[in-house]
């Protein structure tokens, strides 16, 4: 029962989150409910019993790609209320398009609950003695262990090619050379010059 | 009242359905357009939680947190992007990223 009212609140916070996301005038409210949506799904992982994937779900998106958005949206200075040209225009085809496909995938659900491999088993959360970060480790590491070698080079990549497209040199600023003052030899800066008595150096 | 696997699938139905319907509306703001997939992300990985946990196979986990690896490195990539278009072209709505080409 109250598992029921628990995940009652938790998917109602996540859906109302979800659609006010699309539909928030101001993108960083936007990013805020995203935030939420993230928090209380979560809770849903929780609530299954994963609970190792629901933490790693609050500091991966909540911690770090959220904010990361924010970041984006805080520094860019868009003018937003022109990007909301045309939200008029698209949304009949768009929510035709949206209701069609939600009566196709809660069908489909309906269907594989009611028939389906997992018709009628109980939820397992983990096996007896062994915790579900114990149980994740046990298969992550060794029957997966490639996967997780390339989901690795995946983020290095990602981390590469993120630097590369944000890194600029601007040419107007000023910058310690250390190569120049290393290789700089005696003849390009010291000119030894005879000069006449009482007459100086002219140029 | 029992809360089984297709109340699950049914919120991830949702939240991809708001996800796709997000894509479509916002059709000129790349930033709503990134945290939509997300949300379509999100489903995705609500759905592979839930079918491991019926089905006793932690398989399925795992494989949710690759796509939380792939999401994060495709926000990353994504927003810099953005930030390089903004730098170019002073602002961010997509319908001007045709210039890009050429």
């Amino acid at each position: 029962m109250l598992q029921a009212i628990a995940f009652y609140i938790l998917a109602a916070v996540t859906v109302l989150a979800g659609f006010l996301v699309i539909s928030a005038r101001n993108p960083v409210h936007s990013v805020l409910f995203l935030i939420l949506a993230f928090f209380s799904s979560a809770g849903l992982f929780v609530l299954l019993g994963a609970e190792f994937l629901a933490m790693l779900l609050v500091v991966v998106y909540v911690g770090a790609v959220a904010v990361l958005f924010l970041f984006v949206v805080m520094m860019l200075d868009v003018d937003f209320a022109r990007l909301r040209e045309g939200y008029v225009q698209y949304l009949p085809i768009g929510g035709l398009i949206a209701v069609l496909l939600l009566i196709e995938m809660i069908m489909v659900s309906a269907a594989v609950a009611g028939r389906g491999a997992a018709a009628g088993r109980e939820p397992v959360a983990a096996s007896a003695g062994v915790s579900n970060a114990e149980a994740i480790g046990r298969v992550l590491y060794t029957d997966y262990v490639y996967f997780f070698q390339a989901a690795g080079i995946v983020l290095l990549i990602a981390m590469i090619g993120a630097i590369v497209l944000t890194l600029r040199h601007r040419p107007s600023v000023r910058r310690q050379k250390i190569h120049e003052q290393v290789g700089r030899r005696r003849k390009d800066a010291v000119a030894v010059i005879s000069a006449p008595s009482g007459e100086g150096i002219g140029e | 009242m029992t809360i089984g696997l297709e109340h699950y699938l049914t919120v991830a139905a949702i939240l991809f359905t708001i996800g796709v319907f997000g894509i479509f509306v916002n059709r000129k703001n790349v930033i709503v357009i990134l945290m939509s997939i997300e949300m379509i992300l999100l489903a995705v990985n609500i759905n592979f939680v839930a079918f491991s946990v019926y089905l006793n196979d932690v398989s399925g986990q795992i494989l949710a947190m690759f796509v939380l690896t792939v999401a994060a490195a495709e926000a990353a990539v994504g927003l810099a992007i953005l930030v390089t278009f903004f730098r170019n072209r002073g602002g961010i709505a997509v319908d001007a990223a045709g210039m890009m080409k050429g």
